[in-house]
């Protein structure tokens, strides 16, 4: 549905998104996810047929964002970063004007009105002033005037910064209900959102795509060399020998505490080396209270490749 | 055309929301009646509104205060975003500038229908002459209409509305009291160019009666000119 190629933006000097590429599928909901400032506004907005690419291409259901601008602007709904909407007009005048830009007629806007009412929660308040709004409401304003025309592609920038818990939780409520009925591009950078309504992660930093896949493949792809916690009752040079005698195991970590030892194991890439540990203990009358694998979360992943990304620019 | 309509009438509700719109409604309102009074409304004048727009005073007047209805039409949804709303919906760059054009030329319009009472006061009290009011009124929408699209062109330059609105306001003194102060220190060809390039010059001729075609012509095809460099203008961020 979405498709990039080697999309390169240059402001002046300053490399916005460098070479990037990825293919959206229909029916998919994308979340792009990024420091601030990585690229992920500019990539969107290229997209939406805002801003011009410096080089690469960029089709959305088959038409090109630069060629045939007129025509990827009918296919897309898009929710920008703020929500900017006319504070003077009433929220119902608004999306008529809206609809009126999408070329629907009369009977066309007053039903597509209430179809987005009724989903984006705007009952309330179609009547009132935009400018007397809050900014939680603002947004879904913003997203009702997205869907309004029923596009095929949703493209949404942060749509819940600035919202409150209970209202981020009702936007990602909508978020997940509209994904079933259009593909979805949205940025973000909060992981755990990402995680949580994504059925694939872009992750960009400083313009350049990091990783890209499922949430749990990401996550897979963390925990790897994840660690395995134990803690049992023995003497600790015994049991630092005997763990670091089990095959897989690369490197063993013991922390007396109050009779108890505190093991912090690191196994081989896919090694699982829980059931030989729990066998050694059993066999050398060692009780054990404690075994965990510590989950990697997107979170970690996030935080590490950011912090490599800085390194690197650090070295520069 | 259908989304230019739309746009025309969203920009016009707007100005009915904006204060300086209303600021210089008033102003303007409260000037023209003052000088009609102080330069019409007198027994023995000249039954026409001839003392109320000839001279400096009204395009003088009509170039500040249009060119401050003018500098919010592109800057402002710059500055508020909404230009990514409206660029990103399916509508053209021609759809856009026309469509706001249209909305503040209706909203000085209405201005200018404020003006009417003066006529029908003149009616009253002399014998006026239609012809001359229409032709006066077509000059005044001639002369508002080149304000506004150099307003708007302005407009499409900057987020910010100030700087626009100055910009247009130098420009336009430049082609209108510049240019007649120029031509009158040069004899010859050289003057008749600084002339014939001075609104002021194509206005005053048109109040004195003389509806010639190069006068309309000249009016029409600045107004054009500037609409679609301002097309072109927002256009260009497309492929810059």
């Amino acid at each position: 549905m979405i498709s990039v190629k080697n999309l390169t933006k240059r402001y002046g000097p300053v490399l916005a998104v460098s070479d990037i590429s990825f293919e959206v599928q229909a029916g998919q909901i994308v979340g792009f996810l990024g420091p601030n400032g990585a690229g992920k506004s500019t990539t969107i907005r290229i997209l939406t047929c805002y801003q011009p690419a410096t080089s690469g291409q960029a089709t959305i259901a088959g038409y090109d964002v630069f060629t045939q601008s007129v025509q990827v602007r009918r296919q897309i709904g898009y929710l920008p970063e703020s929500a900017p909407l006319y504070p003077e007009m009433r929220v119902r005048e608004y999306l008529h004007f809206r609809g009126k830009l999408h070329g629907l007629d009369r009977a066309a806007r007053d039903a597509a009105i209430a179809r987005v009412t009724d989903r984006c929660w705007l009952g309330e308040f179609i009547n009132r002033p935009i400018g007397q709004l809050s900014k939680g409401m603002r947004q879904r304003v913003g997203l009702a005037d997205a869907m309004l025309h029923n596009p095929k592609v949703l493209i949404l920038d942060e749509p819940t910064i600035g919202l409150d818990p209970t209202q981020i939780q009702e936007q990602r409520k909508l978020i997940t209900e509209l994904g079933k009925s259009h593909t979805i591009l949205f940025s973000s950078h909060t992981l755990s959102e990402v995680e949580r309504l994504c059925t694939h992660v872009i992750v960009i930093a400083s313009g350049r795509i990091l990783a890209s896949g499922t949430p749990e493949k990401l996550r897979q792809s963390v925990s790897a060399g994840s660690r395995l916690i134990a803690e049992m009752k023995g003497p600790a040079e015994e049991i630092r020998r005997g763990v670091s005698a089990i095959a897989g195991v690369k490197k063993v970590d013991v922390e007396g505490r109050d009779g108890w030892q505190r093991l912090s194991i690191e196994a081989g890439d896919g090694e699982d080396v829980r059931e030989p540990i729990f066998a050694l203990s059993a066999a050398r009358g060692w009780t054990m209270r404690e075994m965990r694998r510590e989950v990697a979360s997107l979170e970690d992943f996030f935080v590490k490749i950011t912090a490599e990304q800085r390194a690197q620019s650090g070295k520069r | 055309m259908r989304n230019a309509v739309a746009i025309m009438q969203r920009e016009l509700i707007a100005y009915f929301f904006s204060p300086i719109a209303y600021v210089v409604l008033v102003l303007f309102l409260g000037l023209c009646g003052y000088l009609f009074t102080e330069f019409v409304f007198k027994p023995g004048g000249e039954a026409s509104l001839r003392g109320l727009l000839d001279g400096w005073t009204m395009p003088i007047m009509l170039l500040f205060f249009l060119s401050l209805l003018g500098m919010r039409l592109l800057s402002e949804e710059f500055r508020s975003g909404t230009m990514e709303t409206l660029l990103t919906a399916p509508v053209t760059e021609v759809e856009i500038i026309l469509g706001k054009f249209l909305g503040v030329g209706a909203f000085y319009l209405a201005m200018l229908a404020g003006t009417l009472a003066y006529a029908v006061l003149v009616a009253v009290f002399g014998d006026l002459d239609v012809m001359l009011l229409a032709c006066h009124y077509l000059a005044l929408i001639l002369l508002g209409g080149l304000y506004l699209s150099v307003g708007l062109f302005f407009s499409a330059w900057t987020r910010n509305q100030l700087v626009a609105g100055l910009l247009a306001i130098v420009f336009l003194l430049v082609f209108s009291v510049l240019s007649q102060l120029v031509a009158n220190q040069f004899e010859g060809w050289v003057r008749a160019v600084f002339q014939h390039l001075s609104i002021v010059t194509h206005y005053s001729e048109m109040i004195r009666g003389r509806l010639a075609l190069d006068h309309v012509l000249y009016f029409v095809t600045t107004t054009a000119f500037f609409l679609f460099a301002a097309t072109k203008v927002l256009e260009s961020r497309r492929w810059r």
